[in-house]
């Protein structure tokens, strides 16, 4: 993905006043500037099944967070809810100091979602995908402005993606798929972004590459909340973990570090670990590497 | 062709044609996107039940087909969300309700026959009226109207509801605008072709554009492209050849969606070929290093 040179460029116009106010330090971060998201007591549930029992989390503005956990922790489900995507069955959120339900500045936000494939039934340009982002802020009828357009192209350079613009997203790799995906959340110029674990999928390099572009993302000050399977190229981007089990918090705070060999950065994950039942607690917790096949169900966690 | 105009019933028909040539893809290329191909279908049938409506109560069997097929769409949605049921089993309930209910009214309106009911199973362009090409063709503006304005919004929708859903967007009303939209391109289509072949206009056209284009816009406009040839030249076709026009369009349409397979498999295999050309050195960029190093590559 290059090194992002001119991405400072590219997103500076993103820094609004509740960014900045919160870069001067964490202590002015609280009292002055409502936290990107506020969840409490959060309960959500499946067919009856209860997947969220009781989630307490608040993200202060700035801060580049982690959600991990096991596949079924409800990590996938926290983070739906807390755009609204997922009912709670009890509960609240607050986006921005302002109850969900009334939430109406989406285009602070730039959503993620996880996904094999970035296109649809019928071929879409990665320049139409990438645009598309900038829904919540463009108004009806309007032709897209110089201003649209030059955002798009930065969302594009980004990721280094500019030369594959007019190129339908179907021909692209799972990893440069990926990419798009993160481009159309740039394309909002969104100030805060919730992505659902960015790196699945995707080979060791475009992980190395996404994880870049996260980490001038956080330097840039945005708000960034990730779900992850295991912390890889973004150990160091990560300021804050925390680590879901059957829907509550087991832990909140430094990210868990990294044991052994399989949980380093760039490592490629082919076989089963020995000891699943890893005697650190705070990284058994962490750790879901004892399955080697991961099963993707449409709406499940 | 000036020997066709000459006719005021072929005048109406090539009108009819036209707007339906036209209106149809539009919507196809959403409902392809977002997986709905058969949605056509089952409306198509529910308007059915509607035409029946407007025979037996002495209405005017397109007024009344819109107002069913509208109602039938909102609950087809409603459905599909409400009760868990998947698309597919809720558009079977609309086939199954909606073509026993117009069989079930027909039979029971005095002096309508088989025939009646086989010209809208099947289309008869030939025979429709001034008031129809009316309401058909203000229908036709209502449908291009509410793509214009929530076309992009349509776009995200039918790419992926989870991140319209994030983008604030009012998800389940635009699930029923399109829907009800869709209802509406039916009752359109539903004079030429018929209810049982509505839905092709919507989607062959759209399924042929889509073997030669990579982008979303060129796609619904090469399907508009060839849903109007289709439409017209299946008109013509029928017209001096004596054959069903309904039929005639719809096979036409299916003839150019062969030729676009066909072209679209050499097209996609020549670009490969270049593709595969190596590039000089001295042009590298760091993106090439990328795309070498992608494992994950569909395409070579």
């Amino acid at each position: 993905m290059g090194d992002g040179q001119g991405f400072d460029n590219h997103f500076r116009f993103r820094h609004n006043v509740g960014v900045s106010a919160q870069l001067i330090g964490s202590g002015s971060r609280s009292s002055q500037v409502p936290p990107a998201f506020q969840v409490v007591d959060a309960h959500a549930a499946y067919d009856g099944v209860p997947v969220l029992n009781g989630v307490d989390v608040q993200v202060p503005v700035g801060q580049t967070m982690a959600v991990l956990g096991p596949n079924g922790s409800g990590k996938s489900t926290l983070m739906r809810a807390m755009l609204g995507i997922v009912p709670l069955t009890s509960g609240r959120i607050h986006i921005h100091g302002t109850p969900l339900r009334r939430f109406r500045d989406w285009k602070r936000i730039g959503y993620v979602p996880q996904r094999l494939t970035a296109g649809g039934a019928v071929p879409a340009t990665v320049r139409e995908i990438v645009a598309s982002g900038q829904v919540a802020r463009r108004r009806r009828l309007s032709l897209s402005t110089k201003a649209d357009r030059a955002a798009v192209e930065e969302a594009l350079a980004a990721v280094d993606l500019s030369e594959r613009a007019g190129d339908a997203v179907r021909e692209l790799s799972g990893g440069q798929q990926q990419r798009v995906l993160i481009a159309r959340a740039l394309a909002g110029r969104p100030d805060t972004f919730v992505m659902d674990e960015p790196m699945a999928g995707v080979d060791a390099d475009n992980q190395r590459a996404l994880a870049r572009t996260i980490a001038r993302l956080s330097e840039q000050g945005s708000t960034v909340v990730l779900v992850l399977h295991e912390l890889g190229p973004l150990e160091n981007v990560i300021e804050r973990a925390v680590v879901l089990e059957q829907g509550r918090v087991v832990h909140d705070g430094a990210p868990p570090a990294a044991i052994g060999a399989c949980a380093r950065p760039g490592h490629v994950h082919q076989h089963p670990h020995p000891d699943p039942n890893d005697p650190d607690p705070r990284v058994a917790s962490t750790d879901a590497h004892s399955e080697i096949v991961r099963l993707e169900v449409p709406h499940r966690d | 062709m000036t020997e066709l105009l000459q006719y005021e019933f072929m005048r109406r028909a090539l009108l009819a044609a036209v707007l339906v040539g036209l209106v149809a893809p539009v919507i196809g290329t959403f409902l392809v996107q977002r997986r709905l191909a058969l949605l056509g279908d089952g409306i198509g049938h529910v308007a059915l039940t509607g035409v029946a409506l407007g025979l037996l109560t002495s209405t005017s069997p397109v007024l009344t087909a819109a107002v069913v097929a509208t109602v039938g769409a909102i609950l087809m949605e409603l459905v599909r969300v409400r009760t868990r049921t998947s698309g597919d089993v809720a558009l079977a309930l609309l086939f199954y309700g909606g073509i026993a209910g117009g069989v079930l009214l027909i039979g029971l309106t005095p002096g309508a026959s088989n025939a009646t009911l086989t010209s809208f199973l099947f289309g008869s362009v030939s025979t429709v009226g001034e008031q129809d090409i009316w309401i058909v063709g203000v229908l036709a503006v209502g449908v291009l109207a509410v793509l214009a304005v929530f076309g992009r919004e349509l776009f995200v929708l039918c790419q992926d509801e989870e991140v319209a859903r994030a983008h604030g967007l009012p998800v389940r009303f635009l699930s029923i605008l399109l829907a009800v939209t869709a209802a509406l391109t039916v009752v359109i289509a539903m004079r030429v072709v018929g209810v049982l072949m509505v839905s092709a206009l919507m989607i062959v056209p759209v399924a042929a554009a889509q073997q030669l284009s990579r982008s979303f816009r060129v796609t619904m406009g090469l399907a508009v492209f060839i849903g109007l040839s289709s439409s017209l030249g299946g008109l013509t076709t029928a017209f001096y050849s004596d054959l069903a026009p309904g039929a005639t369009i719809v096979l036409l349409a299916l003839a150019v969606y062969c030729v676009a397979v066909l072209s679209g498999g050499l097209l996609r295999r020549t670009a490969k070929r270049r593709r595969a050309t190596p590039p000089s050195t001295a042009a590298r960029s760091p993106m090439d290093t990328m795309i070498q190093s992608d494992r994950g590559r569909l395409t070579p």
